[in-house]
């Protein structure tokens, strides 16, 4: 059973280091995103690391990315997404969907 | 007001769907209104504990702390309404012949109500955890906030109506056909459950084989829109699944008939039939 944590561990690890390559970041100030505009490579896993400087905490979600994720206030997140094909993937903060949104565009 | 109103309303419609399906699955069943209590009070106390620690859970594994909390809630109600569909697959006509001849109550400790409490109880956890997150946002965020505060307690509100909707609902089902109905809306929860639990884990970085999607109907129903979350909620609705999604929740369909058709042919039962 240790053996396995440690496996599932070792992992989780690798996968983080292998994607901090390409370090894309999304940051949460005053329930806006910066950038608005994310362009990533098409076709390829993506790891984006979603700062929210806010005090408040916020729902990343993405029906066409298929992501849903909470981000607590002055914490951050990694949200992987991909393989996917060229095109505009429309994102928001659930909890402030009025001004808190941007758009991935895998190209 | 209504915004937060709508937010709160759209996270509470999942948990509401699956205690008002699990309230008409143990009618006639004594001790039942304690357990679903019992489950809806360790919900909302875990939803506390689970905002409270959000942050930690996030930042474990790698940050994929929360995909895999998630997907293992997901999975631990999925096996619990397995087990209860087993159950009632082997048990369901004794207590529907017992419901006729005592009229509606059977006596307590019948069937698995722990099952059943368990699953109120992960639904409600993991939706409440996100509305408390939500209302302490707007706490924290400050002056605006009481008239916010107050759409959020009239979502909770709505998704209790709804609760109470769906179970009255079902209980318009004749007492013959209750177990049946009940029993397919489980298996469908139960599939749905685990489709969405195998995007999580997806997510976490782990079973990324067939991560194609198959098709999207979001032009048709949104899954975002309130019908969208309640057939999400109830047969597992995704307007963009993979591969993976597809195969998990047919084999959890599959692997949930065979199971019923194994426990309902026991040698057991058949010396009950003689």
């Amino acid at each position: 059973m240790r053996r396995i944590i440690l496996g599932l561990a070792a992992i989780l690890v690798f996968a983080g280091a292998t994607a901090r390559a390409d370090d894309l970041t999304l940051t949460l100030k005053d329930h806006h995103f910066t950038p608005a505009e994310l362009k990533v490579k098409a076709n390829k896993r993506v790891m984006i690391t979603v700062v929210n400087d806010d005090v408040t905490p916020e729902e990343f979600e993405s029906k066409k990315l298929k992501i849903e994720k909470i981000i607590p206030g002055k914490s951050k997140g990694i949200v992987r997404i991909g393989p996917l094909k060229p095109g505009r993937y429309p994102f928001v903060g659930e909890y402030h969907e009025d001004t808190a949104k941007g758009v991935v565009i895998a190209e | 007001m209504l915004g937060a109103l709508v937010i709160v309303f759209r996270e509470v419609i999942e948990a509401g769907l699956i205690i008002g399906i699990v309230l008409a699955a143990t009618r006639g069943v004594a001790g039942r209104g304690r357990w679903v209590t019992f489950g809806v009070g360790g919900g909302v106390l875990g939803a506390t504990i689970v905002a409270f620690f959000a942050g930690a859970i996030s930042q474990a594994f790698a940050g994929a702390g929360q995909e895999l909390f998630n997907a293992s809630m997901l999975g631990l109600a999925m096996i619990m309404l397995m087990w209860h569909n087993v159950w009632m697959a082997r048990h369901g006509r004794e207590i529907a012949a017992e419901m006729r001849s005592v009229g509606t109550a059977v006596s307590e400790g019948v069937k698995p109500l722990t099952a059943l409490a368990i699953v109120v109880g992960l639904a409600v956890l993991r939706e409440g955890s996100e509305v408390v997150l939500f209302l302490y946002g707007i706490m924290a965020s400050g002056t605006s906030g009481s008239a916010l505060l107050v759409g959020g307690l009239l979502g909770i509100a709505a998704g209790a109506a709804f609760t109470a909707l769906t179970y009255f609902g079902l209980l318009a089902v004749p007492t013959r056909y209750i177990f049946s109905v009940t029993g397919w809306l489980i298996a469908l929860l139960a599939a749905g459950m685990a489709s969405q639990a195998a995007q999580y884990l997806n997510n976490a970085g782990l079973m990324v084989a067939l991560d194609r999607v198959v098709w999207d109907t979001s032009w048709m129903l949104s899954e975002g829109s309130i019908f969208g979350r309640m057939l999400h909620a109830l047969i597992g609705y995704t307007e963009r699944p993979t591969e993976m999604q597809l195969v998990v929740y047919i084999g959890t369909l599959l692997a949930m008939y065979v199971l019923m058709r194994i426990a309902r042919y026991s040698p057991r039962e058949r010396e009950v039939a003689v």
